[in-house]
């Protein structure tokens, strides 16, 4: 039997007027502007298009209207039912969230045989009593960490130089190991140390033990020893000759090394990162030095305007992009972690940089005298004399006492960018985050104020150029892009895409 | 390759399902054999417990001691083990399996709730959901090799309701390591009561194929020809994923469906992440799509930048993406990787152009309706040895 075929304005509402989704805009620059939607879907278009938006003035059947319905910008008669996709999406974006406390940050003790200027709390001591980690209160701590709701936990043992006290680290693994195998959740452990003081028998206990190793390099020896000085003032050669061995015991995709910004850094964005590619690291993380501890008193030393940074950033950023089209495969990590913000349905749970904040949601730091404090930074304030953010004390606080006494609740209460002003309203609130920490030691308030705030304008800055690099649609560039994302090798992404 | 014939019909009135044989079987060995032979056996006896009877020759009378159908036309392409219906109406035997195919279906029903533009097999407007699923539970009875993998189609198959899941069932519990491949048009999962009750039949080794053909709803909707559509399906995708149900999506190319197929690509990965395989599908001239042509056509050789662009897209997103019904020497070099020989074996024709050409090993080749229309840039090419380039299987 012959069937009818109805033409496409059949389908079509254009009678209906359209009604607007929650977005939010930014000028990208005299041409461009970027809208981005409650779930992080974005288009960069001409200037002009949000006004015409709101104004209720697209046409019908163009392209940016078809373009704006798909992605969830407007609705109407047509789309309302997909209501329950944007909810989806939104959950998908925010699943960092689940599991509330995953990373445990352990202060096993104070005492470091380096005294870098950058650094905010460490001790050139060998009084073990007053600053190592009680075994005591290890114990506490670990019994802490385990009441989290999470799943899947990660312990960072951290200093000081944390190999310093080796003893109570060897306390402290088989305990958590044995309490999170009780309890069913699974577990990864980190240490963060400068190896300087690394023996092969601590290297094969870490091997035998699954545990990762985080190290300092800074780049190569002219920097590396200006900015970590130690007795010898061999800290490079030293940092260099420890990665070799600690990659030998432990294999190489166990030794990690993160790298810390100075006003010399800044200065040599090129040789940083060509020093990382010499020693054979696949990842780089560009990140400023934080406003904390002797960061502070030794301002002059290390201290620089967020501008000089942002330009050290760019000229980094682009000779990364080189590298990686030379055929080296070299991340940078907080392109990586904004990036796939960005491209991608997922959400990411970066401690610096999500909304609610890393602070005691997603981050807890169990200093070696016990106190509990919302982040590493918190702990730094606490050892300049402020002690906002200690939440409480494993030994005389519960896990309750902590997130519901009036220190948490209060940084909670600016933890959110949707309702920081000056955050609700703009396009990166998605990709972004917020640091009361940050906004407290800089501003002395929590909400903080954002003109002036060093942390929204590295932040948004930074996207401001990865937005205009995505609007290129250069392939080469995306694949090298997808490849950070995916942690993968851009050959691989090559071998999988259009040849 | 055929997959029907016919002849006249005698001595019965409900279909026969049954094996083929070409051979004649001892009498413990007929119950599910339909015998086939050229000729008409003397003894009346040598017909007696078959469950039917296909010859080409002439009956006289038209009488027979057990279903039969006498005068058919053809015969080459029935072999011994082929499962078979025989029609009382109008004397048709449709080959419904073949022991030796990969491209075996379950023809669920001819009714759909859309109405392709393209459409292949065009849906017919009456119930013939308890004949079809009887046949079809019968002809799963009747395969004895648990078959590697089989498709479900129609018209659309979830129109069947509980019957569909009855079939499903039955295809769970007798071949549970047979992949099943179901293709839908995903509407009827919106509804999350049919969308739990296929995840509750626990299916080891289902996949749904189910067609999306733009990122804008109302271009979608005119595509089926179903208004509301595009929103049904998106809910029933999601509806099938969050109960852990495995998806592919289907795209077919054609005039409509190409300006946006970037877009597409895009809105793929951003909404419909956990599909498992998106397959392009080059267009088929049969069913309504020759009727429509003026609507759909473009050369597949005007579409090259798009195509590689969805590829691109999805490709680096880390989606699982396959060319399908292409041929190599009108896609571009770069998508050849994404080629698969799609076309099922009873469809699949190479015309005159391929016959100096080096690659035609590697190539899909047409549909058999291609002859009427197909590309203007069909051409043959030099052999290509490298690996690289080279379609996968």
């Amino acid at each position: 039997m012959p069937r009818i075929f109805h033409p496409l304005e059949a389908y079509s509402n254009s009678a209906a007027e359209y009604r607007l989704l929650p977005f939010r805009f930014l000028r990208l620059d005299n041409e461009a502007e970027l809208l981005v939607n409650e779930v992080g879907e974005f288009v960069v278009s001409p200037k002009g298009t949000a006004q015409a938006l709101v104004r209720k003035q697209l046409i019908p059947g163009s392209d940016t209207y078809l373009t704006l319905r798909a992605k969830q910008f407007i609705t109407d008669d047509s789309s309302s039912p997909l209501l329950d996709l944007l909810a989806t999406k939104y959950r998908t974006k925010h699943s960092f969230i689940e599991g509330f406390t995953k990373l445990h940050i352990f202060v096993v003790t104070l005492r470091c045989d380096h005294s870098c200027h950058y650094c905010q709390v460490s001790r050139q001591t060998m009084d073990k009593n007053t600053y190592d980690m009680g075994l005591d209160t290890a114990e506490k701590s670990v019994e802490m960490m385990m009441k989290s709701p999470a799943q899947h936990l990660t312990l960072e043992l951290q200093g000081g130089e944390p190999l310093l006290a080796f003893d109570v680290i060897r306390h402290i693994v088989p305990l958590a190991k044995r309490r999170a195998t009780g309890l069913g959740k699974a577990l990864d452990i980190v240490v963060t140390t400068n190896l300087a003081n690394a023996t092969d028998d601590m290297l094969y206990y870490l091997r035998d033990e699954n545990i990762k190793v985080s190290t300092s390099l800074d780049g190569p020896a002219f920097i590396h020893n200006a900015n970590r000085p130690r007795p010898g003032n061999n800290s490079y050669e030293l940092t260099i000759q420890n990665i070799e061995r600690a990659r030998k015991i432990l294999g190489v995709g166990k030794v990690a090394a993160l790298m810390t910004t100075t006003q010399l850094s800044l200065q040599h964005p090129i040789e940083i990162i060509d020093e990382y590619v010499r020693r054979g690291f696949h990842s780089i993380f560009l990140r400023p030095i934080s406003p904390y501890g002797f960061a502070v008193k030794t301002k002059k030393k290390t201290g620089y305007q967020i501008d000089d940074f942002l330009k050290f950033y760019r000229t980094g950023l682009a000779h990364i992009i080189r590298i990686n089209q030379d055929g080296y495969n070299l991340a940078e990590v907080y392109a990586k972690i904004v990036l796939t913000k960005i491209m991608t349905p997922y959400g990411t749970g970066f401690v610096d940089l999500q909304s609610p904040a890393g602070a005691g949601i997603n981050v807890l730091v169990y200093n070696y005298d016990g106190d509990v404090y919302a982040t590493d930074e918190a702990r730094m304030l606490a050892e300049m004399g402020d002690q906002t953010f200690r939440l409480g004390n494993v030994n005389t606080h519960s896990h309750k006492d902590i997130f519901t006494g009036e220190p948490f609740l209060s940084l909670v209460s600016a933890s959110c960018n949707q309702s920081l002003s000056g955050c609700s309203d703009c396009a990166f609130q998605l990709f972004c985050g917020s640091d009361p920490v940050f906004n407290h030691a800089t501003q002395g308030d929590m909400v903080g104020h954002r003109p002036p705030s060093d942390f929204c304008r590295r932040h948004m800055q930074v996207m401001k150029h990865l937005f205009g690099m995505i609007s290129e649609r250069d392939p080469e560039l995306m694949r090298i892009f997808f490849a950070w994302i995916r942690n993968s090798s851009l050959r691989e992404i090559c071998e999988g895409a259009p040849s | 390759m055929r997959l029907a014939t016919a002849g006249s019909p005698c001595s019965f009135s409900r279909p026969v399902v049954g094996r083929v044989s070409r051979i004649p079987l001892p009498a413990e060995g007929r119950t599910d054999r339909i015998l086939l032979r050229e000729d008409i056996p003397q003894d009346v006896e040598d017909l007696r417990g078959y469950r039917g009877f296909l010859t080409l020759a002439r009956m006289h009378p038209n009488f027979s001691l057990i279903p039969t159908i006498s005068s058919i036309r053809e015969i080459d392409h029935l072999r011994t083990g082929d499962i078979v219906a025989m029609e009382p109406r109008n004397g048709f035997i449709r080959t419904l399996y073949r022991p030796d195919s990969h491209h075996n279906v379950i023809f669920a029903t001819e009714r759909c709730n859309s109405n392709c533009l393209m459409c292949s097999q065009p849906p017919q407007d009456r119930d013939d959901a308890a004949a079809l699923t009887q046949r079809n539970l019968e002809l799963i009875n009747l395969i004895d090799t648990p078959p590697s993998r089989l498709v479900i189609t129609g018209g659309e198959p979830t129109l069947l309701g509980e019957r569909l899941f009855t079939i499903i069932a039955a295809l769970r519990d007798r071949f549970p390591e047979t992949y099943v491949h179901m293709l839908t048009n995903g509407r009827t999962f919106a509804w999350p009561a049919f969308a739990e009750g296929l995840a509750e039949l626990k299916h080891p080794n289902l996949m749904l194929g189910i067609p999306l053909y733009s990122d804008d709803s109302t271009i979608h909707d005119y595509v089926v020809q179903a208004k509301d559509a595009f929103d049904q399906t998106m809910i029933g995708f999601h509806q099938l994923a969050r109960r852990g149900m495995r998806v592919e999506i289907r795209v077919v190319l054609h005039a409509v469906t190409i300006p946006r197929l970037p877009q597409l690509a895009e809105y793929i990965y951003r909404n419909l992440t956990f599909a498992e395989h998106v397959a392009l599908m080059g267009l088929e001239n049969i069913g309504y799509a020759p009727r429509n042509m003026n609507k759909l056509w473009i050369d597949p050789h005007d579409y090259q930048d798009q195509l590689e662009s969805a590829v691109e897209i999805l490709s680096t997103r880390g989606m699982n993406v396959s060319i399908y019904n292409h041929q190599l020497c009108v896609l571009r070099k770069s998508l050849w990787k994404f080629a698969r020989k799609s076309i099922s074996d009873w469809k699949n024709i190479y015309i005159d152009e391929c016959e100096q050409c080096g690659v035609r090993e590697h190539c899909g080749g047409f549909f058999k309706w291609a002859t009427k229309l197909h590309s203007q840039h069909i051409h043959p090419l030099a052999p290509v040895l490298d690996q690289e380039t080279s379609p996968r299987a």
